[in-house]
């Protein structure tokens, strides 16, 4: 695929099921890009207003539990006079095979996107196994 | 301005006043109006104004913006790159270029128009020139 195309608008998605947040306000699902290559499963979140500090990342359960807060003190001081899409936290969970090694996975953030890099345990890996 | 008294001391309130600016006519639609990504918000600050959009995935050098009197013009790519053997199992994430034009309804003063680009959302901060600015009249 090439960039050439005309970028088209996706309406953010609100979070359908809210458990366990006490605290009122909209959640919505970040867009997620998830690709597979011999050595691990990377995960793309897209969380703009994210910083890394405020993502929680948490595995329970064979899920992987990932929640970005966004920091909406700059709104305080400033009023909507036109708008065209909400904000809020994000929050999204993916159930885990068994072939991935929890204890490496690693994440990092650039530009509002969040990048799981969930390795796969060894056994999990493709071998070549040598004819004799 | 108590329009939303307590709309900002929580998230719900600030989500809600949102709401209610969706798409107000302070924005109208010209012809310049090109693309409509990425979405914007708009808002004011005393007497200048703000430009919001959410813009995650595009890197600083994908992303140019243009002000030529009243319009506004954000343009650029974004790519979304998988390794090249990978298998891809799910994809969200849209690519592609976008070139958007806006026309504001103040007078900018183009010198002091600022941008900052943080975590994936882009910040326009329009200074209203100073001509434009309301005066008060004293009665005499």
């Amino acid at each position: 695929m090439s960039g050439s195309q005309e970028l088209a608008v996706r309406e953010k998605q609100e979070l359908a099921q809210q458990e366990e947040k006490t605290v009122p306000g909209r959640y919505y699902v970040p867009a997620a890009d998830i690709f597979e290559t011999d050595e691990a499963l990377t995960l793309l979140l897209e969380m703009p207003g994210v910083s890394k500090d405020n993502v929680d990342i948490q595995i329970e359960n064979d899920v992987l539990r990932v929640e970005g807060k966004i920091d909406y003190s700059a709104y305080k001081e400033i009023e909507p006079v036109y708008t065209e899409y909400n904000i809020g936290h994000f929050a999204r969970a993916f159930e885990l095979s068994n072939k991935i090694d929890r204890d490496a996975i690693t994440a990092g953030v650039e530009d509002g996107v969040l990048t799981l890099t969930l390795p796969k345990v060894k056994e999990a890996m493709p071998r070549k196994i040598p004819v004799n | 301005m108590a329009l939303f008294p307590d709309a900002f001391g929580s998230l719900m309130g600030l989500q809600n006043a949102l709401d209610a600016f969706r798409r107000s006519d302070w924005l109208q639609t010209s012809p310049s109006a090109g693309g409509s990504y990425p979405p914007l918000n708009v808002f004011r600050k005393g007497e200048d104004f703000a430009l919001v959009a959410e813009v995650p995935g595009i890197s600083r050098s994908d992303l140019e913006i243009q002000i030529k009197g009243r319009t506004v013009r954000l343009s650029g790519t974004k790519l979304v790159k998988y390794p090249e053997k990978a298998s891809v199992h799910r994809r969200e994430r849209l690519q592609g270029r976008f070139d958007r034009s806006i026309t504001l309804p103040i007078e900018v003063d183009q010198d002091r128009v600022t941008a900052e680009c943080r975590d994936g959302v882009l910040a326009i901060t329009l200074p209203r020139a100073e001509r434009d600015k309301p005066r008060s009249i004293r009665i005499g």
